[in-house]
């Protein structure tokens, strides 16, 4: 062969040498990585050295100067770009939970329905999935923030719903809950659900001891309505009610004050994320299902067990461990996804630090790689928290 | 032998280590401007614009970009490649405009960008002048009764731009005044305007010739008013990078020739009969008398280029802002010798 010939006899080196023949492609490659890491390193250096720019993270503690429409803690210019980062992280977060919670209830009912025998639920099951899961989720965050905009009435037109919550343009204002306290109110709340775990505890061994059911489920919704509503009677707890009120500003313009005000750009982006990740999550769940053997739920359907009880005991247990780890792959987009919020102006990390910050203090370098570090945190964490999840429901051998 | 095989790996990475460390240096303190024998090289200069401000950069529909920040750029490449039309135009998001300046992804940004202290002296940019005088408004709705800023009260919402000045004097603006306000920043200006319009906010702040050029995109332009007051100086003008001295002479002296031209009656059209003026400062502009070019590494017909290709400030002003109806008026943007502010020192 030609090439043989060209090979310096390195080959038969090599072969002589098994030890090196191992190390030798592992060494190469490591230093092939961090010669490729150096030199960026240093072009940046050498780069940033010319044009005057130094490197530095000292800016973090500087005054921000910038508002920022909605934060979740007390922020105002007056505080630091570090708190900025820390005002877009957690609406980062928050509209991630939000999402991540409805997407995994409208992806496991859609799911459901798509193999439901009623043929009308499990056409519009599958209609939704196919038209949601293939349009590009920045146009329908676009048409969601956009459409919304159009179609929602000025403040002084709101759409009412019982005096007590308004649904207009500039947002959806709902009451403040004023409470006082507070306190006893959770106390009792984490006393009623103490009781709901030793009630099922209690229910558990009945049932293995002497076969007897006892109705745990309705004990614990006794449990944890009856205990809180108590210290309204006892325990001093009040719950009053701040409602928005209308307030004009000039003879066309208005705005709600008071209450809470949950605007628009959140809500465009929790549902248009909701909306096209539940997609992904409904076909996790049919493909869970699916997997479950036939013979399984014929078995189940044998012994005795209701429908109801064949899916909650037998199917679903199983299919959850096919359904958990590509439902993570979901929860890790729609994480990442959120950062198309930039857009339509809501708050989150790219728009507040990666954007306004970025452009306020010119570090680039510094504040793209805290941006990335931060959505490879976030991404591991989720990760590590569905890992668990997923371990603990699988099959143990016993 | 294995010990051998490692030293020698060591001695290639270092080498090759070194070889990358003599590819970089050059740039800043030679009197050469790498930045002009690229352009040269490449054949066109790469120039940053807006995404669409009609009257200072736009494209219209079959790609071409005009505009009085545009004209900059025309300049440039006329001065330095006798070619005003050998410009290649990268569209630029407020947020995306230093970087690309720094990174070398484009060599000019001519992108009504606000020349301050920390741009200028903090991130590695120069701005070498101001092509256009601005200062911050506010524009609202006409039948929502509002005539002046002191009408604002407590709740309104303003639309903007994120990555910009605007952003900063707005907050400084309404707490002077104890306002609380609701700032919805957005990053393209086309979803301020679509978000402006569909009334998610009250009033609209950017500079006053973004609100007069933006104004044509609404759906009915006559609804909104401009208020009258003015709550910042935003100089606009061209910015190029740090560490390419001749570089940067270049783009301000083609700016200046342009305001130097207008201010002595040079135009697209007598540029060439004005060669036969007695007065040596329109020969050196026409570039028959004195040797300005060669302190830039140009020609002595670099000016002249850019007075017959892209004409005089005032031609692009008329052509671009004031038949545009975005500002008839050229305020502070008249020559010092009307009544405005544009002074730029002689070319001699």
């Amino acid at each position: 062969m030609n090439i043989k010939k060209f090979d310096f006899g390195i080959n038969n080196y090599l072969e002589d040498r098994p030890k090196l023949k191992k190390y030798l492609p592992q060494a190469l490659t490591l230093f092939a990585i961090i010669f490729v890491l150096g030199y960026f390193t240093y072009n940046a250096q050498v780069n940033m050295g010319n044009r005057g720019i130094v490197f530095g993270f000292g800016f973090l503690t500087q005054e921000s100067s910038f508002d920022i429409q909605f934060s979740l803690i007390d922020y105002d210019g007056s505080y630091s770009y570090g708190r900025a980062y820390l005002v877009g992280l957690l609406n980062t977060i928050l509209v991630s939970v939000i999402g991540i919670f409805f997407a995994t209830l409208l992806g496991v009912i859609v799911g459901i329905s798509r193999l439901s025998s009623n043929y009308l639920v499990s056409k519009f099951a599958e209609t939704y999935v196919e038209i949601f899961r293939n349009i590009p989720l920045l146009l329908q965050i676009f048409f969601w923030y956009f459409a919304a905009l159009r179609a929602l009435p000025l403040p002084q037109d709101a759409i009412n719903l019982f005096d007590v919550t308004y649904l207009t343009v500039k947002g959806w204002f709902v009451p403040r809950l004023v409470w006082t306290n507070l306190s006893v109110f959770i106390g009792s709340l984490v006393l009623a659900i103490v009781a709901i775990i030793f009630t099922y505890i209690f229910a558990k061994k009945k049932q293995e001891n002497t076969g007897k059911r006892i109705p745990a489920f309705f004990i614990s919704l006794g449990l944890i309505i009856i205990l809180p509503l108590l210290t309204f009677l006892f325990g001093g707890v009040k719950l009053d009610f701040e409602y928005p009120k209308l307030i004009q500003q000039a003879p066309t313009i208005f705005n709600f004050s008071g209450g809470v005000g949950i605007i628009p750009e959140l809500i465009a982006l929790a549902l248009a994320l909701s909306l096209y990740t539940a997609t992904f999550i409904a076909e996790c769940v049919r493909a869970g299902i699916m997997g479950v053997g036939k013979g399984q739920k014929e078995a189940a359907a044998s012994i005795g067990l209701t429908p109801n009880q064949t899916l909650r005991l037998v199917v679903m247990p199983q299919a959850l461990r096919i359904i958990i780890p590509p439902t993570t792959n979901q929860y890790l987009n729609l994480t990442k996804n959120s950062s198309l919020a930039a857009a339509i102006a809501y708050p989150d990390l790219v728009l507040v630090f990666a954007g306004t910050a970025m452009m306020q203090t010119g570090r680039a370098i510094e504040i793209v790689s805290i941006t990335m570090l931060t959505y490879l945190t976030l991404s591991i964490l989720i990760s590590i928290f569905m890992n668990w999840y997923n371990k603990k429901i699988a099959i143990k051998e016993k | 032998m294995i010990k051998s095989l490692k030293s020698l790996v060591l001695v290639i990475s270092a080498s090759l280590l070194l070889f990358a460390c003599g590819q970089q240096g050059g740039g800043a303190g030679s009197k050469k401007s790498k930045t002009l024998d690229n352009t040269k090289k490449a054949g066109f200069v790469k120039c940053g614009v807006s995404q669409g401000l009609p009257g200072f950069s736009n494209a219209d529909a079959s790609g071409n970009w005009t505009g009085i920040d545009v004209d900059v750029c025309r300049a440039v490449a006329a001065a330095t490649l006798g070619d005003a039309d050998k410009v290649k135009y990268f569209p630029l998001s407020a947020k995306e405009r230093f970087t690309a300046l720094t990174s070398g992804e484009i060599d000019v940004l001519s992108r009504n960008t606000t020349w301050t202290l920390s741009r200028d002296a903090d991130i590695g940019l120069t701005f070498v002048g101001v092509n256009f005088y601005d200062g911050q408004g506010f524009m609202v709705r006409k039948d929502s009764g509002i005539t002046s800023t002191s009408q604002f009260k407590s709740g309104i919402s303003a639309c903007t731009n994120i990555g910009t000045t605007t952003e900063l004097n707005m907050r400084d603006f309404f707490n002077s005044k104890g306002i609380k306000y609701e700032p919805v920043a957005f990053e393209k200006a086309d979803e301020v305007v679509a978000a402006y319009d569909a009334g998610r906010c009250d009033t609209y702040t950017t500079d006053k010739s973004g609100l007069a050029a933006q104004r044509t995109k609404l759906k009915d332009p006559n609804a909104h008013r401009v208020l009258p007051e003015t709550i910042s100086k935003e100089p606009l003008g061209p910015v190029v990078r740090q560490g390419d001295a001749v570089w940067e002479d270049i783009v301000r002296w083609s700016l200046n020739t342009m305001i130097e031209a207008e201010e002595y009656g040079i135009t697209s059209s007598n540029a060439d009969s004005m060669k036969e003026s007695e007065n040596p400062a329109v020969k050196r502009l026409v570039g028959v008398e004195g040797e300005l070019g060669a302190a830039f590494g140009l020609d002595n017909e670099w000016s002249l280029r850019i007075i017959k290709q892209v004409g005089n400030y005032g031609e692009s002003y008329k052509k671009h802002i004031a038949d545009t109806d975005i500002l008839p008026k050229r305020g502070p943007n008249q020559l010092w010798t009307k009544g405005g502010i544009l002074y730029v020192p002689p070319a001699r």
